[in-house]
């Protein structure tokens, strides 16, 4: 089968290979390229492990073929940190506990990175919809809100943001502020129907 | 999982992805717009094509223009481009909603409206939404340019009036009146994010009673259709939630329950009514939108 040329812009750096048409950018980035951040979870669109910026937007890297993204600009988790610094998102997780396995977080990070660049100061439903593409087996995704908003305040240089404030009094622990949700049931199976 | 092997063209204008299908032709060809439907396919060996022509590339066929009465739509304009043009939200909303719900951010992103009426997936958002819009589709072949009317447009489960040698290069939506409003309501696969059943629906009113309405809904038949005994209903009623629930009522009073959609997810029993639920909920959607403008006199 022929291969293609192509030329892909990674965090920077201007790679230029040949690839097979079938080629998925997931499995290029990782195997050619080794940008191995990029996981791969289900492969089929669901799951949101592969998630990269194509052209400054996210999307799923294991649904883009290689040579579709011929001359696209592309970010992985790789290219969040820079010289030697972790991006805000990259403290958030650190800071509010936002992963346990890990697994996911790179996905995560870059669907969280195209809604801050975006609006900075989002709420709890608008960080929710920005990560639903994303799937998380360990967290149940309270803590990885909470590190968007971390990064959200950290971006706009407000260190007061929601979900930062450290106890200092007993000894520098973070804590947050749960708010407390009372769902109405029957509410709820309208919803359900 | 790497797809099967297959031939891969890239073009770069109109006239060249027409130039590729008829040099290819014979052969088994699918077109590559945004991807989001065909890499699925072929992923799990339900497409095996031939050769893929990339029309994803081509500028003449994205963007959003607007005139006095209407938006003309690139084919290649993706859902995160509707969702994020507040003309598109203002002059069509029910369009504009149906394509915020698609799938997820990533999907949005990638996802094309040209591949996504194109493809004619009966569970596609934007099949009731073409429908209640109003909308025509424009298609070019080797003879030229045709107008395609949304209403005519869809045949059944992933066949439309497209001819094999046609691109669908843009649609067309009408712009709303001023008095006009829109909505989408959708009841979403949990995993998917696909709709189970989703309606569209757009009242014209003259700001007290609504004039004419159109209701279109998709997943429900293999293909969008348009809910008329509910369009009937709705016609010179007051803007009130109770002339909403009993047209909705009658929403599924003309399809042919032989006919409607029956899965793993809803029977066709259940799928009816939740049919008239989610219309109710498109209708009152709408409603909301009239009480939440600002009055006539302010603008
Ligand atoms: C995880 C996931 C969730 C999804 N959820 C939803 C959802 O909730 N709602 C929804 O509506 N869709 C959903 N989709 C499908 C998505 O919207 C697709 O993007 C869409 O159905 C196809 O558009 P595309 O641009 O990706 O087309 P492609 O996949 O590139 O093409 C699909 C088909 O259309 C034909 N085609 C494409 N463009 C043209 C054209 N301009 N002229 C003629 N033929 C053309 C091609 O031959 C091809 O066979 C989902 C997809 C995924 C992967
Ligand atoms: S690996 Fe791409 S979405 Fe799961
Ligand atoms: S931290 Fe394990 S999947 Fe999210």
């Amino acid at each position: 089968m022929t291969e293609h040329d192509i030329t892909l812009t990674v965090n920077g750096t201007e790679h230029d290979l040949s690839v097979e048409p079938r080629t998925l950018l997931a499995h290029t980035l990782r195997d050619e390229l080794g940008y191995t951040g990029t996981n791969v979870g289900c492969e089929s669109t669901l799951c949101g492990a592969c998630t990269v910026h194509m052209d400054g937007d996210a999307v799923k890297a294991c649904t883009v073929l290689s040579v579709q993204a011929d001359g696209a600009e592309l970010q992985t988790v790789e290219g969040l940190r820079e010289s030697g610094t972790f991006h805000p998102i990259q403290e958030g997780f650190q800071k509010e506990h936002g992963l346990q396995c890990g697994y996911c977080t790179p996905g995560m990070m870059l669907a969280a990175t195209d809604l801050l660049e975006e609006n900075a100061d989002p709420n709890e439903a608008e960080i929710r919809e920005a990560i639903e593409g994303n799937l998380c087996r360990c967290t149940g995704y309270q803590n990885i809100v909470n590190a968007v908003e971390y990064a959200g305040a950290k971006m706009r240089g407000d260190d007061s943001g929601p979900g930062t404030e450290t106890a200092a009094a007993d000894g520098g622990v973070p804590t947050t502020d749960y708010e407390v949700v009372k769902i109405d049931e029957a509410a709820k199976m309208e919803n359900d129907i | 999982m790497y797809p099967p092997e297959f031939e891969y063209e890239r073009a770069d204008s109109v006239e060249h992805a027409l130039e590729l299908m008829a040099e290819h032709e014979g052969e088994e060809v699918e077109l590559l717009a945004g991807g989001h439907s065909l890499l699925p396919t072929l992923k799990s060996g339900l497409a095996t094509p031939d050769v893929l022509i990339d029309i994803g590339h081509i500028d003449a066929m994205t963007g959003i223009e607007s005139n006095g009465e209407g938006f003309s739509i690139g084919a290649l304009t993706r859902y995160a481009d509707i969702d994020g043009s507040a003309d598109v939200w203002e002059g069509a909303t029910a369009f504009a909603d149906a394509a915020h719900h698609i799938g997820d951010v990533q999907v949005r992103n990638r996802g094309t409206v040209g591949g996504n009426i194109a493809h004619a997936d009966p569970a596609s958002d934007l099949g009731g939404a073409l429908l209640a819009s109003g909308g025509t589709v424009i298609a070019q072949g080797p003879d030229g340019e045709r107008e395609i009317p949304g209403d005519d447009f869809f045949m059944g489960m992933y066949a439309t009036a497209l001819e094999p040698e046609e691109l669908l290069t843009r649609i067309e939506l009408p712009k709303m009146g001023k008095n006009d409003v829109g909505a989408y309501a959708k009841k979403a696969s949990p995993s998917s994010g696909y709709p189970i059943v989703g309606v569209a629906a757009v009242l014209e009113t003259n700001g007290e009673e609504i004039e004419s309405a159109r209701v279109g809904a998709n997943n429900i038949m293999d293909h969008g259709v348009r809910l008329t005994p509910t369009e009937d209903t709705l016609a010179g009623e007051p803007l009130e939630a109770e002339a909403m629930e009993a047209a909705a009522e009658v929403a599924t009073d003309e399809l042919d329950d032989v006919m409607m959609m029956e899965d793993l997810q809803a029977s066709a029993e259940f799928r009816a009514q939740l049919t008239r639920v989610y219309t109710k909920r498109a209708l009152l959607g709408a409603l909301d939108r009239i009480e939440s403008a600002p009055p006539a006199a302010a603008d």
